[in-house]
């Protein structure tokens, strides 16, 4: 891979330069902390590149005008901390209804409410997959490095544009304002998607007419199509309708679209988990703490193993069964009161201890902390 | 008075007429002005985007063949700035409530006037929240009476005219359903207008409003916007007494200032790009 | 004057699948051409007709065209 520049960035920088690269040609935020360096960041780059960007009123308006610019055809992405993501969450359900494709990062910060500002937490896992009414298919990423944020924005829009489907990119606090050496590399040096359309968009009546992988082959607005957006449940034709069948069926398309594709979203790694007999699973930045943990631990002969699902939602479910399937003691860390741990619980339906680590007081979870849950 | 013959048809979706909206609903009356305004500007379908909000002039899209983009409440705004931002060459209209533009959609309404991106708002004022049962709006009027104000409304009303033009909506236009023909040249020069224009059309629900409000029939609402309606002509030459309960019609505001997505062009991209 | 709009026979058509019955045309028509029966508007006297119109661009619901060629396809669909 040819490195066009290296540079010593924050994790939210990073998120700039890898959406840039993966085509983010629209960008419209809102001032809030601690995400605002994205915004100040798109601002700066995306004219260069003959991309706009916009601070709108409000977050309410800044997702909105990020699915407008989707829906005519640039790639496009929000960025915000939790009480803005949670003001974002009715269109954020709108973008799953219609298939609009967006990236919306949630710069993670202790709440409920104002919380704190400034300190980090991992609190809003359960709101980016269940955030918004209705059931609702949805991606959720949530790297750990500073490179890896970089390279993971650009796969938040390919999964995003492929699949026709918001995707919250989930960082925090202490990665988004960690500085590192990041190898920024350009388009042609990485895979790119763009959305499904038709051959020919013109007189095109049916936007939500799916490809083999279930996606919606639209349009974008002024390719001459002349077609219907709606939030409403809508037939292949985006019109709305009263039909219990039809309704029944986009519903299931909605859930299948991602279930069906998921081997193409989950992306995990995995850290001297063969013959584990403990299993730490730590996603984020926590995952620092939890690969630190597993170092020392190694070093002292205790089997212990790391699994870092870096996607997740949809929940790799498959994947934390088969690395849990032989070990005595499941150890899961996360700066909130127990929320991914829910998912772990049920796949592995309570035949294993679980021990958590949790901590919602504004400092990260460390290594000593892991260790002595992993020992006790 | 010699009127074009139009082809109505040649604009909307035949399958979905009849549309929804109930026996009278001046929002029927909206939706032929846009179509005569649209038709005399000779607007490319394919090239023209039609987005709304929620409530019932936001399912205007389902009937009009445009790009259609029927959003959530209040919003209609903010995703049709995401629009023209991202493809400037389109023409965008929005069609939006009193409810939709003014209370959910408030500040959406204001910056859009503020940043003059040229977006031509409609906004369908009929007093009332139709789609849910007629409560009160920011636009009832003081005293009348609403689902939720069953003892009359006690919160003064919101002038959409005067809200846009103190924002900076570059032009400004107030008509009525009684006369539509007006709404027709207001919609065209909205369009036309590079800039972001406002033209609220007074029209009426019988059924929610009209019924509370002892305006019977459609006809008997047509003729109640006729009686408190006063030309901005002839409102100069009365006192404030005199139009206390009156609605004021014409163009308010009407000048030339630079759009948004061109300043955009001018003064970011050009900058960013280094050609400044 | 009377003699002159006599002589200008003026076609009304009626699209009854798209009339509510919600009277605008009937109430605002100046010389009373139009009419209610079971529910939706028809033409009492289209010898009154004087062309103004005012029944087209009033009605909400396409129902009603006053020498427009183009009503015919209002009736095309369904």
């Amino acid at each position: 891979m040819k490195v066009k520049e290296s540079k010593f960035i924050s994790g939210n920088e990073a998120v700039a330069y890898g959406a840039i690269t993966a085509g983010c040609r629209f960008f419209a935020g809102y001032p809030i902390s601690p995400s605002s360096e994205i915004a100040e960041n798109m601002s700066y780059l995306l004219p260069k590149y003959g991309g706009k960007f916009i601070q709108m009123e409000d977050e309410i308006a800044s997702i909105g005008a990020a699915i407008g610019a989707s829906i005519a055809g640039k790639k496009s992405m929000t960025a915000t901390s939790g009480p803005g993501f949670s003001l974002k969450q009715e269109n954020l359900g709108f973008a799953c209804m219609a298939e609009i494709p967006l990236v919306v990062v949630d710069v993670m910060r202790g709440g409920p409410s104002t919380g704190a500002p400034t300190s980090p937490a991992q609190a809003d896992i359960l709101q980016s997959r269940w955030g918004t009414h209705g059931d609702h298919p949805i991606i959720v990423i949530a790297p750990t490095m500073v490179q890896e944020i970089f390279f993971e924005v650009i796969r938040a829009f390919n999964l995003a544009e492929r699949f026709r489907n918001p995707v919250v990119l989930l960082i925090d606090e202490i990665n988004g304002h960690m500085r590192a050496k990041v190898d920024i590399v350009d388009e042609s040096e990485v895979e790119i998607w763009h959305r499904p359309k038709p051959e020919n968009p013109v007189g095109w009546k049916t936007p939500y007419k799916r490809n083999e992988e279930l996606v919606p082959l639209m349009p974008d607005f002024g390719d001459g199509a002349r077609f219907n957006i709606t939030g409403l449940d809508h037939s292949e034709t985006g019109f709305p309708t009263g039909d219990p069948k039809v309704r029944q069926q986009l519903h299931y398309y909605l859930r299948d679209k991602i279930e069906k594709n998921k081997d193409k979203m989950i992306k995990s790694e995995y850290l001297n988990t063969e013959d584990a007999e403990i299993m730490v699973i730590a996603y984020g930045s926590t995952a620092r703490s939890a690969m630190r943990a597993v170092e020392v631990l190694r070093s002292e002969g205790v089997k212990v193993g790391l699994f870092r699902p870096i996607t997740l939602y949809p929940v790799p479910e498959k994947e934390i069964f088969e690395v849990c399937e032989n070990v005595k003691k499941i150890v899961v860390p996360e700066m909130n009161l127990g929320q991914y741990v829910l998912e772990v619980e049920r796949i592995t339906k309570g035949k294993i201890p679980i021990s958590k680590v949790n901590r919602t007081d504004g400092e990260p979870i460390t290594p000593e902390q892991i260790i002595e849950a992993i020992k006790d | 008075m010699a009127r074009k013959d139009i082809d109505y048809s040649k604009y909307l979706r035949l399958e979905y007429i009849p549309h929804i909206w109930c026996p009278g609903c001046g929002h029927g009356s909206i939706m032929k002005s846009i179509i005569r305004a649209v038709d005399e500007l000779n607007l490319d379908k394919d090239k023209t985007v039609l987005v709304s909000g929620i409530g019932c002039s936001s399912r205007i899209v389902g009937y009009m063949d445009f790009n259609t983009l029927h959003t959530t409440h209040g919003r209609a705004l903010a995703f049709a700035t995401g629009i023209k931002l991202a493809r400037p060459e389109l023409n965008v209209i929005v069609a939006s409530g009193d409810g939709d533009a003014t209370a959910i959609g408030g500040n959406h309404f204001i910056h859009a006037c503020r940043r003059n991106i040229d977006i031509t708002l409609i906004v369908f004022n009929n007093f009332i929240y139709g789609m849910t049962g007629g409560q009160y709006s920011p636009t009832t009027p003081v005293g009348s009476y609403a689902s939720t104000s069953p003892y009359g409304n006690i919160d003064p009303s919101f002038n959409i005219c005067r809200l846009a033009e103190a924002a900076g909506a570059t032009y400004v236009a107030r008509a009525n359903v009684y006369s539509i023909a007006q709404a027709d040249n207001f919609i065209k020069k909205g369009i036309q207008n590079k800039g972001f224009s406002v033209i609220e059309v007074i029209t009426h629900c019988p059924t929610y409003y009209g019924r509370k409000n002892k305006l019977k029939t459609p006809a008997d609402n047509l003729r109640w916007q006729k009686e408190v309606s006063v030309s901005i002509h002839r409102a100069k030459k009365m006192t404030p007494e005199e139009l206390e309960g009156k609605i004021i019609t014409g163009e308010f505001v009407n000048k030339s200032e630079e759009e948004y997505t061109e300043k955009y062009e001018r003064l970011i991209i050009e900058k960013a790009q280094g050609k400044i | 004057m009377m003699a002159e709009t006599k002589e200008k026979k003026h076609e009304i058509v009626i699209i009854e699948k798209n009339c509510k019955g919600c009277e605008i045309c009937v109430e605002f028509c100046p010389t009373n051409t139009l009419g209610m029966h079971m529910g939706k508007c028809v033409v009492v006297d289209l010898d009154k007709c004087i062309g103004c119109k005012m029944c087209e661009i009033r009605c909400p619901d396409f129902a009603i065209f006053v020498d427009n060629p183009y009503a015919e396809n209002f009736k095309k669909n369904k």
